[in-house]
């Protein structure tokens, strides 16, 4: 058994079994070593940002804020104008909320309406915890509101190897750039390389699985129901190319093209709300540049319009689930 | 600490830069040359030039939508701020700010946010990087009467006070907001008090008065340089033209005829520092010499202005990125429709 240490040691040229969070947390305190431009802040990061960061940064690199989401953002941002690379924790995407003014009217404009006089080099973390009886106002997955924002990079990943690789190019982009984590994923284990620069370009999308029949383009949480139908599906003889855009925005609309060349079928599983989520945006670049492609209609699996609720008896199915996804994929055939 | 001898006919030449180069706008406004709004600071220069001038060049600052007065105080360039307005390939944001946003890094300046409030975090984040990187630099903050009932007042007055930032928040106490008195939107006017909340001194000065905004902001520079924290100056000054130049406000007025006129008679910054010059012994002769060379500098202004083209359609997208990723406007919305 490893230690902690042991574990998150880097080693050129290997791989390591670790878990999404654990890969995450890697990607930042290497990029802190890096670069010493890089901080973190947000509120409660000495106790919640894993791994004793304060012991190994010291407290001029780690930043306990006050409960402060709206200026607290924009001081990351102030600061990214003026020297620093930060990452703005804020815990629970709902909170972006709060934040969203600074991420959106300052964050995203700056660069353009300064005539390219500034960079915003900044990241803006958040964790999607939409199960759990969170309820509403901690369940939310907000991530299609900034994809209607431009100036915005939005990445997304599933993976352990993934989110080392975005998040380590996040924090290196010159740009700002929200990374919609999913709680969901954290303890998933995977082969992560343990180079330090193992990075993963934004805006490429990943094939999880090579299949004939039917696109599946998943996004953030819907991996895990996705994989189980997939699975299951394929114990049937249907066979499931499975695509995940990893970078939410700008999306890799190639990829999902060169897929649906392939099977002529696509459903697209997500857990935002359905009006205008990313499914929505998918259904219309292929509408718009693929439509021959297609033998059949498009279908969008997501949470209804309606606010997440708390009991578990109503939280149970408020997702697409392994049953919705194989329904979906049968609909099609 | 007062203006030095330089100090002096550079401050009558900043705020005279600024009254000038507002006069000339609100002409070109008329003359259709100026598309949007029109913020002029006519009334208010004093509370800025005496901040600016407190500053060193590599000191950082941050403005409001009424932008135009910020740079010109902190030694901007006349020529790219008046093309920025007309909406020019020549202007300081490349024609995608305009007059609400006149950002010049070249003199310290990341942003003026027309979102009130909005620019309040980011001056405390630029203090906050000049803390975490060991500099001495100090951040400039400007905001109005307005901005104060914003939650990112308090939230980053505390902040900075918390971790003693190198951040000036300088008050342009103009009294109204738009056309909201002080008075019908404060709960407690004096706006200074509310630096005790924080634990930061609170400073009021006559924002009329170069050399009273001056002592002020100095003092405020030395205890951010010294590592003492943040202080809040509020600056009460006045603007002489409307809101937004062409501005109807129909209705009850909500500030009277004889106030504004009083204010232009009495209370002009420029008229009184120009008093002040004189009774200090500068002639008639320098303080002309410095009417000529703004009047010169703003003519230049124009006339690169009018002379600087429109940005191409084609560079719309110019500007947006640091890293542009490819794909980034490959969707059916992207260049070819626009």
């Amino acid at each position: 058994m490893l230690t902690d240490a042991q574990k998150l040691a880097p080693t050129p040229g290997t791989h390591i079994q670790m878990t999404y969070l654990e890969a995450l947390m890697q990607a930042q305190m290497e990029e802190m070593d890096r670069d010493e431009r890089v901080v973190l802040m947000g509120e409660d990061i000495s106790v919640y940002g894993g791994d004793k960061l304060i012991e190994r940064f010291g407290r001029n690199r780690i930043w306990d804020t006050p409960i402060s989401e709206g200026s607290f953002t924009g001081m990351g941002i102030g600061a990214a104008i003026n020297g620093l690379r930060p990452i703005v924790d804020l815990e629970f995407a709902s909170f972006a909320y709060l934040a969203s003014d600074q991420i959106i009217n300052q964050a995203s404009k700056l660069r353009y309406m300064t005539g390219g006089q500034i960079d915003i080099p900044i990241v803006f973390r958040c964790c999607m915890f939409s199960t759990g009886s969170m309820a509403a106002q901690h369940a939310d997955r907000p991530y299609p509101l900034f994809m209607n924002v431009p100036g915005l990079k939005i990445i997304s990943p599933t993976s352990a190897a993934d989110i080392k690789g975005l998040m380590k190019s996040a924090i290196r982009d010159g740009d700002p750039v929200l990374v919609f984590e999913e709680k969901r994923l954290w303890p998933l284990k995977g082969d992560v390389p343990t180079d330090p620069d193992h990075v993963i370009p934004i805006g490429k999308a990943d094939v999880k699985r090579e299949g004939k029949d039917v696109t599946l383009i998943a996004i953030a949480g819907a991996i895990r129901p996705t994989m189980e139908a997939v699975d299951a599906l394929a114990k049937e003889g249907i066979s499931v190319e499975v695509i995940d855009p990893r970078t939410l925005k700008p999306l890799d609309h190639e990829a999902f093209k060169t897929s649906v060349a392939k099977t002529g079928r696509l459903v697209i599983v997500e857990n935002g709300h359905r009006v205008c989520n990313v499914g929505s945006e998918i259904v219309a670049v292929m509408a718009e540049e693929a439509f021959d492609l297609l033998k059949r209609p498009i279908l969008r699996l997501s949470a209804p319009d309606i606010h997440v609720p708390f009991s578990p008896s109503l939280e149970k199915d408020f997702y697409p689930t392994k049953d919705h996804i194989v329904a979906a994929v049968r609909r099609l055939l | 600490m007062q203006l030095n001898g330089d100090q002096r006919l550079e401050a009558y030449r900043r705020m005279l830069r600024i009254r000038r180069f507002e006069e000339e706008g609100m002409r070109q406004f008329k003359g259709d040359k100026i598309p949007g709004f029109f913020h002029s600071s006519v009334g208010q220069e004093a509370a800025i030039v005496g901040a600016c001038l407190a500053l060193r060049d590599d000191d950082a600052m941050t403005g409001t939508h009424r932008s135009h007065g910020h740079p010109i105080g902190k030694g901007a360039h006349l020529d790219a701020l008046m093309a920025e307005v007309m909406g020019k390939e020549g202007g300081i944001c490349k024609g995608r700010g305009g007059s609400m946003h006149f950002a010049d890094n070249s003199v310290g300046i990341i942003s003026e946010s027309a979102i009130v409030g909005g620019g309040i975090p980011l001056a405390t984040g630029c203090a906050f990087s000049a803390r975490v990187r060991g500099v001495d630099q100090v951040t400039l903050c400007f905001f109005g009467d307005g901005a104060v009932n914003q939650g990112t007042f308090h939230e980053s007055l505390n902040m900075a006070s918390l971790w003693k930032l190198p951040v000036i928040y300088l008050c342009e106490n103009n009294g109204y907001a738009i056309t909201t008195s002080l008075a019908q939107s404060h709960g407690q006017p004096d706006i200074a008090l509310r630096a005790a909340g924080y634990g930061m001194p609170g400073v009021t000065v006559d924002g009329q008065d170069v050399c009273a905004v001056y002592e002020a902001a100095a003092q405020a520079v030395r205890r951010a340089r010294a590592g003492e924290g943040p202080t809040l100056i509020v600056a009460n000054t006045y603007r002489f033209d409307e809101h937004s130049f062409g501005l109807v406000i129909s209705g009850e007025p909500y500030r009277s005829v004889e106030e504004v006129e009083a204010h232009k008679r009495d209370r002009d910054p420029i008229l009184l520092y120009r008093t002040v010059l004189l009774e200090e012994g500068i002639n008639e002769e320098s303080l002309g010499a410095v009417e000529d060379e703004v009047a010169e500098a703003v003519k230049q202004a124009v006339k690169f202005a009018l002379a600087s083209p429109m940005p191409r359609p084609e560079t719309l997208p110019d500007y947006m990125f640091n890293s542009p990723l490819a794909g980034q406007y490959s969707s059916a919305a992207g260049l070819e429709r626009n």
